[in-house]
């Protein structure tokens, strides 16, 4: 008897969190597929009728916008990693007794809504804000030249607003290397780029897939940079999707845009998966 | 959509649903799989519509027959709608023991109407007796699919007796069956003065390309279809799906010439203020309330047309409070309240003798105070003047889904590209 109740313990401490997941998760993803195949208007009402065209339609009319977000979020996941890992490499290995200041340090500025924070970036960054302003009173900067409303603006917005996601996993992958393995590099006679290259980055490389993961994602689908910090013919495809929903009330296509960019995020990730030639990389980067 | 200065434009709601990651496993994607043609198999009966037909006199006073004050009513309004010391509401509490609650909790009519559309259809209540929309496509939903109270004007003597006759029996609700004006407002040019040593007085100077690269014009399709219409020099009313079409081609090319910098919400007013742009579509307020902040904004309704919105008073279907709601907005026409309210909002007033009471009032003020509201009172973006209604024409309003969809595809195409 008690060997049966330890056998459904564990099942039963689940529970609840499957229970969340079921309702929190599975249920509005199947309703929104649900809905993705529906017809109809706002004031009609929609009916279900298998109508996969809508995928058709939506990706013929949007394409332009979803592969722009495509570009956008790999070009900013890319300058992040660039960015993101030298600063985790030294927090790491050089930060010393205050690892923990510098890591709350880069976290700092994400107390801060991130709507206000891209808000800002729109201020500092203003034609005649307090940035170019003075440069261009000074002759320093052609008159007309500007940073707001550009592709720049937007990616370099998206690259700031989710660093700290590309960091933090790199900086566990790198704090778990056994500073032995590297000595035992160096005592086989490696370089310190010979120990770094085959040691330490194998090493470090779940923790740059979770990054990638962590980035990647949410900054193809985000709506506010684009929307604050771009200008014509900067659109991403959460706009589009922001707008079908709330304006046009065309929840079909507004579903299955979300889809579409799911299922274009997932297929990018297990391709990305795959190259890194780390089958179990999920497993790794969960650990 | 009509507030001044409110900056977050996007419901922080969706936005976490868009900034979240997606991420799964292999085996969760299968999982997913099998799950969603469940969820196909058991949500297969879709949306219903629920469109509706005007109500009859009969059925409005069966629905208000009967009815009592609750002492209580919830106010959802925009922000920078009401004093700060919520003057007008405590004197309506002072005078008729009605207690309430003002909430500014609406930002933009899409993402308002989108947010309470689902509560709406499955019949529960919003929690709100009056809320406050613009008359745009958003406004018509709600008429259509019958989420709105008829009001029983029986009960509305000071809207009868003070509200301009332009005021009342409006296109966009006729006999004010569902709705009475809060405010109005001026859609037209604000441009820097620093920048712009011209005065601006057509609609061209937004389409010319001297200005390319600092020009704003507006992302919401009804705002801009009217821009786009009066450069061609048609009336919005009355324009055909032909010169839709015109006036889309005319702002592809505004905009493929460079000369559009930023389809703006809210934002546009910072950015002319800044100088990010030099002229841009503004709302005549914002410009009013940036004049008065020494900002060097003008405004400018041009010879060849402006946009005259108005924000509307309206009682949600399943509000817990109609009767209450129904005094405060009748209590909000009385002249002296009208007025104060006008003081602060600094938009259009449904209620003309406002101006007699404020300049009254200015009369009686020193130095700055009073030249602040004697300026107010002269401004016609407050008190337009009978020849600037005659250039003023209302938004595009196609009544047919099938239309809606066209006219929003049309112009989300020049906004959205």
């Amino acid at each position: 008897m008690r060997r049966a109740k330890a056998a459904v313990a564990p099942y039963l401490l689940a529970l609840p969190a499957w229970i969340w997941f079921a309702i929190f998760f599975v249920v509005p993803i199947a309703a929104m597929a649900s809905v993705s195949l529906t017809t109809g208007n706002i004031l009609e009402g929609f009916q279900q009728t298998l109508s996969f065209s809508n995928y058709a339609d939506a990706v013929g009319q949007y394409h332009v916008q979803l592969i722009r977000s495509l570009i956008y979020g790999g070009t900013a996941t890319v300058i992040m990693l660039l960015l993101a890992y030298p600063v985790a490499y030294w927090i790491a290995f050089k930060g010393g007794r205050r690892k923990s200041m510098y890591l709350f340090l880069l976290l700092l500025p994400f107390f801060v809504s991130f709507v206000l924070r891209t808000i800002s970036w729109g201020f500092l960054l203003a034609d005649d804000g307090i940035l170019f302003g003075p440069l261009k009173s000074a002759g320093l900067l052609p008159g007309d030249f500007h940073v707001l409303a550009t592709d720049v603006a937007v990616i370099g917005g998206l690259t700031y607003n989710f660093l700290p996601f590309m960091v933090l996993p790199i900086y566990v992958a790198l704090g778990r290397v056994d500073p032995r393995v590297i000595e035992a590099a160096y005592d086989l006679y490696a370089s310190r780029w010979a120990a770094f290259r085959k040691v330490v980055l194998p090493l470090s490389l779940p923790g740059v897939f979770a990054g990638v993961l962590m980035t990647f994602v949410p900054a193809t689908a985000d709506p506010v940079n684009a929307r604050v910090l771009g200008g014509t013919g900067n659109t991403m495809i959460g706009n589009i999707i922001q707008t079908e929903y709330m304006t046009n009330n065309d929840y079909p296509t507004a579903s299955a845009l979300s889809f579409t960019l799911m299922a274009v995020l997932l297929v990018g990730i297990f391709a990305y998966a795959r190259s890194l030639g780390t089958e179990n990389v999920l497993e790794a980067a969960a650990r | 959509m009509n507030t001044p200065h409110n900056s977050p434009f996007i419901d922080p709601a969706f936005l976490r649903g868009m900034t979240r990651s997606r991420a799964a496993s292999r085996r969760d994607v299968f999982r997913l799989a099998g799950l969603t043609a469940a969820g196909l198999a058991l949500s297969a009966c879709g949306v219903q519509g629920q469109k509706k037909a005007a109500p009859k006199p009969s059925e409005v006073a069966g629905f208000w027959s009967g009815k009592q004050k609750n002492g209580k009513v919830v106010f959802a309004n925009w922000p920078e709608y009401m004093p700060e010391d919520r003057g007008p509401l405590k004197k309506f509490q002072q005078e008729t023991g009605i207690a309430f609650e003002y909430l500014e909790v609406i930002e933009e009519n899409a993402s308002f109407f989108g947010k309470s559309e689902p509560q709406l259809r499955a019949g529960q209540p919003l929690g709100y007796d009056i809320v406050v929309m613009t008359n745009g496509m958003q406004f018509a939903r709600m008429q259509a699919l019958g989420y709105l109270v008829a009001l029983d004007h029986k009960q509305l003597p000071n809207f009868a007796a003070n509200a301009a006759p332009k005021y009342k029996n409006p296109a966009y609700d006729p006999n004010n069956t569902y709705s009475i004006p809060y405010t109005s407002g001026l859609t037209g040019i604000a441009y820097n003065t620093k920048y712009v040593k011209e005065p601006i007085t057509s609609i061209q100077a937004l389409f010319d390309p001297k200005y390319k690269g600092k020009v704003g014009m507006m992302a919401d399709s009804q705002e801009i279809a009217n821009f786009g219409l009066f450069a061609l020099g048609i009336e919005p009313e009355k324009a055909t799906k032909a010169d839709w079409e015109k006036a889309a081609a005319k702002l592809k090319e505004q905009r493929d010439g460079g000369i559009v910098r930023k389809y703006y919400d809210q934002d546009y007013i910072d950015a002319v203020s800044k100088g990010d742009v030099w002229l841009t579509m503004g709302w005549s307020g914002d410009v009013f309330q940036r004049q008065l902040a020494g900002e060097p904004v003008a405004f400018v309704v041009p010879e060849e047309g402006g946009t005259i919105w108005t924000d509307n008073m309206m009682i949600p279907k399943g509000a817990a409070n109609p009767v209450d709601a129904l005094m405060l907005m009748d209590f909000l026409y009385r002249s002296e309240v009208a007025a104060e309210l006008t003081e602060y909002i600094q938009y259009v007033t449904p209620v003309p003798a406002v101006k007699d009471l404020l300049t009254a009032k200015a009369a009686g003020l020193k130095g700055e105070d009073k030249k602040a509201l004697e300026a107010m009172v002269e401004s016609p973006l407050v008190f337009p003047s009978e020849a600037d209604y005659t250039k003023l024409h209302g938004y595009v309003s196609p009544a047919q889904p099938a239309d809606q969809e066209a006219f929003q595809g049309m112009f989300q195409a020049v906004t959205q590209g």
